[in-house]
């Protein structure tokens, strides 16, 4: 295996394997929980550093899992305290946790190579030459591995409590009643999320495993509102951008966990703005339909009123509608012929009369 | 003694202490308005998303003045902000995963131009990312002074429009119905914590901007039920963080300043939340108990 295809496949199984712990996480409502995770890494591989005397990647892969859990478990005690609000409560317990990480790294552990730069930013492109070596065989890059196994572990939790998470998720209080043990659960998807996040940012860094835990299943939500649905285009989101952002960075020669990042703002703004149908400019398009078409039923309206009365004639000139009813003459030429086009109205002299048609939606209208 | 003496006289003590301790007071202040509103997290989202704004003011200008460098952070975090705001008051996505997208995104769209500027290869470009990881030890008096004039001007805006953030945290219907906008007045309160992460960002980097902002907020919220008085204590817990937090890592080896400001910011967050006069955890504990006994007492 090359070792361009090596990395493609390590950033597919990244994307994968974050997109599958995102979704739920997502619908939870706490997104920022997994930024939370990635920062207190970097004191939990301390922990693990300490504590084994020396770089063991086992144990540090348990701390760094087990800081993820505590920022979890303090964040959520610290809400329950009522004293600050979720919000709070993360952004005090992960600046804090890192903060300790920095100080002891500088001060006892200051001729150990552990940068905290690398810890952010990750990178991918060393992927091939850190490989997985058992009694002298080479079974390729470690990182392949890892993540390799996380798509599975996430995909086999997915299938498994699929129906309990989505009951949890959507009505905890049912599922609580129904002996589905949310809290359970729940600690279990924190679990998921803190050994992906864990797994991923040796390769790719903890900014870009935090983007592709949120990014993916966040644009799914705009496109769909199925459950199902969000999960399918969530993985191909985060594949298809991995993979195409790995192109992109090797092509122009820059960081490719960046660049991964980069391809994944691209596709939630552009599904932002052209998301069929609560993308902002379906939403601007509608609300334009809307404002037109009540304009129309206020001019029929306005002309059914005074209809057989003596006052008719005068009520019926654009121009007194114009001013009756604030609009300007573009408006009220863009409003009169657009009646006339649904040939509810007819215009001659400068004077509009209902149709038989546009007298029956008049009624309707004054009726609703 | 000897600690007055170096606070007033030591160049690298003062450049730092004093720098700490007014960023503690501006991020003190704004971040009383950030908590109330909910939106603690929107200064960590912000002070990443300064990041590509950095890189591309060193690329446009190929200076590395703190000014070009700190308007670039500024602007690139408006953008930010504006997105964020747009995303949750336009679309059903919360407002965690608005601040995660534009985080995420951001920070790798300046990590990828952090790449560019060093392929560039000149020699100019070392030291860009430390604008961005904090280096308080490094302060100047130029850059002081930038920061106090920059910090100045948003208390001073916070000073004019207290009435109106007051009415817009609390109450933002009624702002609303009273003739305030309380969009606009929401943003330009959010545009305020931009200045805060802009000015922090020289001192103590990135991911510790949040804890800058939250921290005195969540300590001071825990002594007072007064808005006003809950920002002059945040500001004072910012300011003697900071001050402390100097002095630790000039007379201590090896203690970098932006880790010691936020740990004794976490620290008096802690005690607060315990022993808080208005809505400590330790006095409700022995009210509770009292009660308690009370109840049980043979009459």
């Amino acid at each position: 295996m090359s070792s361009a295809t090596q990395i493609a496949l390590v950033a597919l199984a990244a994307g994968i394997a974050c997109s599958l712990a995102g979704v739920f996480l997502i619908l939870r409502r706490m997104a920022m929980m997994a930024d939370a995770i990635s920062h207190a890494i970097l004191p939990g591989l301390v922990a693990g550093y300490v504590l084994s005397k020396g770089p063991n990647i086992l144990v540090g892969f348990i701390g760094a899992t087990a800081a993820g859990l505590l920022t979890v478990v303090t964040v959520e005690a610290l809400t329950k305290s009522r004293r600050v609000k979720q919000d709070a409560a993360i952004g005090l317990v992960f600046p804090a946790l890192f903060a300790l990480g920095v100080l002891v790294i500088s001060k006892y552990l200051a001729n150990v190579h552990i940068d905290t730069d690398a810890v952010l930013y990750g990178e991918i492109a060393f992927a091939p030459f850190d490989t997985l070596v058992i009694n002298g065989q080479d079974y390729g890059p470690q990182s392949l591995w890892v993540l390799g196994s996380l798509v599975v572990i996430n995909a086999v939790f997915l299938a498994t409590f699929y129906k309990e998470l989505k009951l949890s998720t959507f009505d905890a209080g049912l599922a609580a009643a129904l002996g589905f043990m949310p809290a359970l659960l729940h600690y279990l998807l924190m679990t998921v999320v803190a050994i992906t996040t864990v797994g991923a940012f040796s390769a790719v860094g903890a900014i870009l495993a935090v983007a592709l835990i949120i990014v993916p299943p966040v644009t799914a939500s705009l496109l769909s509102t199925r459950l199902p649905a969000q999960i399918a285009l969530s993985l191909v989101i985060g594949g298809v951008s991995a993979l195409v952002g790995y192109g992109a960075a090797s092509l122009w020669n820059v960081s490719i966990s960046g660049m991964i990042a980069v391809v994944l703002g691209v596709v939630f703004f552009t599904a932002l703005l052209a998301a069929p149908r609560n993308g902002l400019v379906a939403q601007a398009l509608r609300r334009r339909r809307q404002r037109s078409q009540f304009a129309t039923e206020v001019l029929l309206v306005h002309l059914a009123t005074h209809e057989a009365t003596p006052e008719q004639a005068a009520e019926s000139t654009l121009l007194h509608i114009e001013r009756e009813l604030g609009w300007s003459a573009e408006q009220s030429a863009r409003i009169s012929h657009n009646a006339t086009q649904q040939g509810w109205v007819t215009y001659a002299d400068g004077s509009l009369a209902l149709t038989g048609e546009g007298r029956r939606v008049a009624t309707l209208v004054a009726e609703r | 003694m000897n600690i007055l003496h170096d606070l007033l006289f030591d160049y690298t003590l003062r450049n730092v202490a004093l720098g700490s301790a007014f960023l503690g007071v501006v991020s003190g202040v704004l971040g009383c308005f950030a908590v109330l509103r909910r939106q603690g997290l929107m200064g960590d989202a912000l002070s990443h998303a300064a990041l590509p704004g950095v890189c591309l003011a060193y690329m446009l200008t190929g200076s590395k003045m703190p000014i070009t460098l700190m308007l670039g952070a500024a602007i690139a975090g408006w953008i930010g902000m504006l997105l964020i705001l747009t995303i949750i008051r336009r679309t059903r996505v919360d407002s965690g995963s608005a601040l995660g997208i534009v985080l995420t995104v951001f920070f790798g769209l300046g990590v990828v131009l952090l790449t560019v500027i060093q392929k560039r290869n000149d020699a100019n470009q070392a030291g860009l990312d430390k604008f961005l990881f904090g280096q308080a030890a490094a302060l100047v008096q130029e850059q002081i002074v930038t920061m106090g004039i920059i910090g100045g001007v948003a208390l001073l805006v916070v000073a004019f429009l207290f009435k109106e953030f007051k009415l817009v945290a609390f109450d933002p219907e009624f702002a609303g119905t009273i003739g305030f906008s309380p969009n606009r007045i929401g943003t330009a309160l959010t545009g305020l914590l931009v200045v805060a992460i802009v000015i922090g960002l020289n001192t103590v980097g990135v991911i510790l901007m949040s804890a800058m902002l939250i921290a005195p907020a969540a300590a001071a919220r825990q002594w007072t039920n007064s808005l006003a008085k809950m920002v002059g204590i945040a500001a004072l817990v910012g300011a003697g963080s900071g001050v402390t937090g100097a002095i630790l890592s000039v007379t201590q080896d090896g203690v970098p300043t932006g880790p010691a400001i936020v740990l004794c910011l976490s620290l008096c967050a802690v005690v607060s939340i315990l022993f808080g006069s208005a809505q400590g955890v330790v006095w409700d504990l022995v009210r509770r108990q009292r009660s308690r006994a009370a109840m049980e007492a043979p009459r």
